[in-house]
């Protein structure tokens, strides 16, 4: 059974070379500025302690009031799962992060994913293109304010008012 | 006296209509004569915002479009997409359930490698006669689906905590006598085939990719394994009952078109066994959890599952939100076909024209999952 890295733990070891780094710690996640982004990963995939070969996932939320780099780090020597995840975009203005494309080649088209429907820009991305949709699509369909719902089948007291419910989600995610 | 030929690359632009493609992929391709000097892949054309279309959905109206996704690996698609779900919700599954879902989604995993090496020996331009072999056993698969849920491809069989009906009496003879037939017909395939001359000299030591520039690029999967890495999601981190059954991960050193192809037909092999001791050890009992337990309209409480499968084609991987509402906040889908994808250009520079779909095939992917 491959061992899923408690983020307070995580949060710790990363703490001891890279002081600033983390923000926050809770559950099997951890967060950290979107600046030291790289060195972080450099240090998950390099550092014998962890050694997280494969990437093996990047997507974002959009949490309205700002947006959430998920990262899902798997380790093939030490069998071990770890979950970074990095806040940009605060009050939906533009939500930039650093690229690791440098770091896991794997990243390349998974960040152009993130970019084209979620609007996020990964600096220092060697092809920062739209790769779903076409040059010139408007906007970011996975982005919450682009719904429309008219044919949804979520009724009216379900569906998810903007700036409503942001804060909740995105901060019960720490319990 | 010898006369200089003047040669000039030339751009072709290749699909996304063309019949080798696999569904709609679209490249870019510049050759200096019969050489690939450079490839500039172009997604989308089958792009269907499903990832956006499950925020509309719910939990369990989202396996159906799971299904569309990579249409040749349903069952396989639904039980990542659950086990997502139970993570989230922390559903306790009925035993039956999860046996009946393990068979599924092996006998799905030989479905989708038979097809996978069809495609790849048709890409060679054996016209026809594989394919249709493989095809014909792929049908009896796709038969014991029927019984099972009603439908070939799109299956829609699981639900949350199980699958949505028992197998009817008749499918387990029926499902025997499929297994029993299949070892011979792969036999026959490697008679014909991995001992052929003509594939030899074809995909050996064509488009190699070393374990290093496949772990630097996400790649999972049977091509990490045709590379000689043993990475099994299945044996290093066992989600349902795997961690009760035994089976090898057949390995390959070369990492080339012919490794990629072996160890998918030597895969089939394992996933029989894998399906003749689940039949072994599933009982009688319910096949999912009761209404009360686990409605239909589920609601997860509020936070963020990320589960994972070896799919026949890499770590399939489901990455939901939930905001304690009928539907997911966020569904996101880690697809290997896309991912497979990366090395593309690395890949197929400096091979030739005729070994561009073979390589392209020995990925073995799915446009539907490509795309989303």
């Amino acid at each position: 059974m491959s061992r899923a890295w408690d983020g307070g733990k995580l949060a710790d070891a990363i703490s001891e070379s890279l002081p600033d780094a983390v923000v926050d710690a809770g559950g099997t996640d951890v967060w950290i500025k979107p600046d030291s982004v790289p060195e972080v990963m450099r240090l998950l995939r390099d550092d014998a302690e962890f050694r997280f070969e494969l990437l093996s996932s990047v997507t974002a939320v959009d949490y309205i009031s700002y947006f959430e780099v998920v990262y899902h780090l798997t380790s093939l020597t030490r069998n071990a799962t770890a979950v970074v995840k990095s806040k940009v975009g605060f009050g939906r203005e533009e939500a930039r992060i650093p690229s690791v494309v440098d770091i896991w080649r794997g990243a390349d088209l998974q960040e152009r994913e993130v970019w084209d429907l979620m609007g996020i820009i990964f600096d220092g991305h060697p092809n920062h293109k739209r790769i779903m949709l076409w040059e010139g699509f408007p906007g970011h369909p996975l982005r919450k304010d682009f719904a429309t719902y008219e044919q949804s089948i979520v009724p009216e007291s379900e569906r998810r008012v903007p700036s409503a419910l942001a804060g909740e989600i995105g901060d019960s995610q720490k319990q | 006296m010898t006369t200089q030929v003047r040669t000039e690359p030339i751009t072709v632009n290749l699909g996304p209509q063309h019949p080798s493609t696999h569904g709609v992929f679209r490249m870019r391709v510049t050759f200096d004569g019969e050489e690939i000097i450079d490839v500039e892949p172009i997604f989308g054309y089958l792009h269907r915002g499903s990832e956006k279309l499950a925020e509309e959905r719910t939990y369990v109206q989202v396996v159906t479009l799971t299904d569309r996704m990579d249409y040749v690996g349903s069952m396989l698609n639904n039980q990542a997409y659950m086990l997502a779900v139970e993570k989230l919700g922390n559903v306790e599954p009925a035993p039956r359930g999860v046996w009946l879902r393990m068979i599924a989604s092996e006998l799905q995993r030989i479905a989708s490698h038979l097809v996978a090496v069809g495609f790849l020996i048709q890409d060679l331009g054996a016209w026809g006669t594989p394919l249709i072999y493989t095809m014909r056993e792929r049908e009896k698969i796709l038969d014991l689906f029927e019984m099972l849920c009603g439908a070939r491809i799109t299956n829609s069989y699981l639900r949350p905590g199980g699958v949505f009906m028992d197998a009817p009496a008749e499918f387990w003879p029926a499902m025997n006598a499929v297994l029993d037939e299949l070892p011979p017909r792969i036999d026959d395939l490697d008679d014909l085939l991995t001992d052929n001359d003509i594939i030899f000299s074809r995909t050996k030591g064509v488009s190699v990719l070393t374990p290093e520039q496949m772990l630097d690029a996400s790649i999972t999967g049977p091509m990490l394994r045709a590379a000689g890495v043993d990475w099994d999601l299945r044996h290093r981190d066992p989600y349902d009952y795997y961690d009760q059954v035994t089976f090898e991960r057949p390995l390959h050193t070369a990492g080339d078109n012919f490794a990629r192809y072996w160890v998918r037909v030597q895969e089939m092999r394992e996933s029989i066994k894998i399906i003749r001791q689940c039949e072994k050890l599933i009982e009688p009992g319910p096949v999912r959890p009761e209404h009360d337990d686990v409605p239909w309209l589920l609601r997860p409480p509020i936070g963020d599952a990320y589960a994972a499968i070896e799919h026949s084609k890499g770590e399939l991987g489901f990455y939901l939100v939930s905001d304690g509402s009928i539907s997911p906040y966020r569904c996101h889908v880690r697809a290997p076909s896309l991912i497979n994808l990366t090395l593309l250009r690395e890949m197929l520079v400096g091979e030739l024209l005729a070994d561009m779909f073979v390589s392209f095939g020995s990925v073995d992917i799915n446009m539907g999952e490509v795309d989303r």
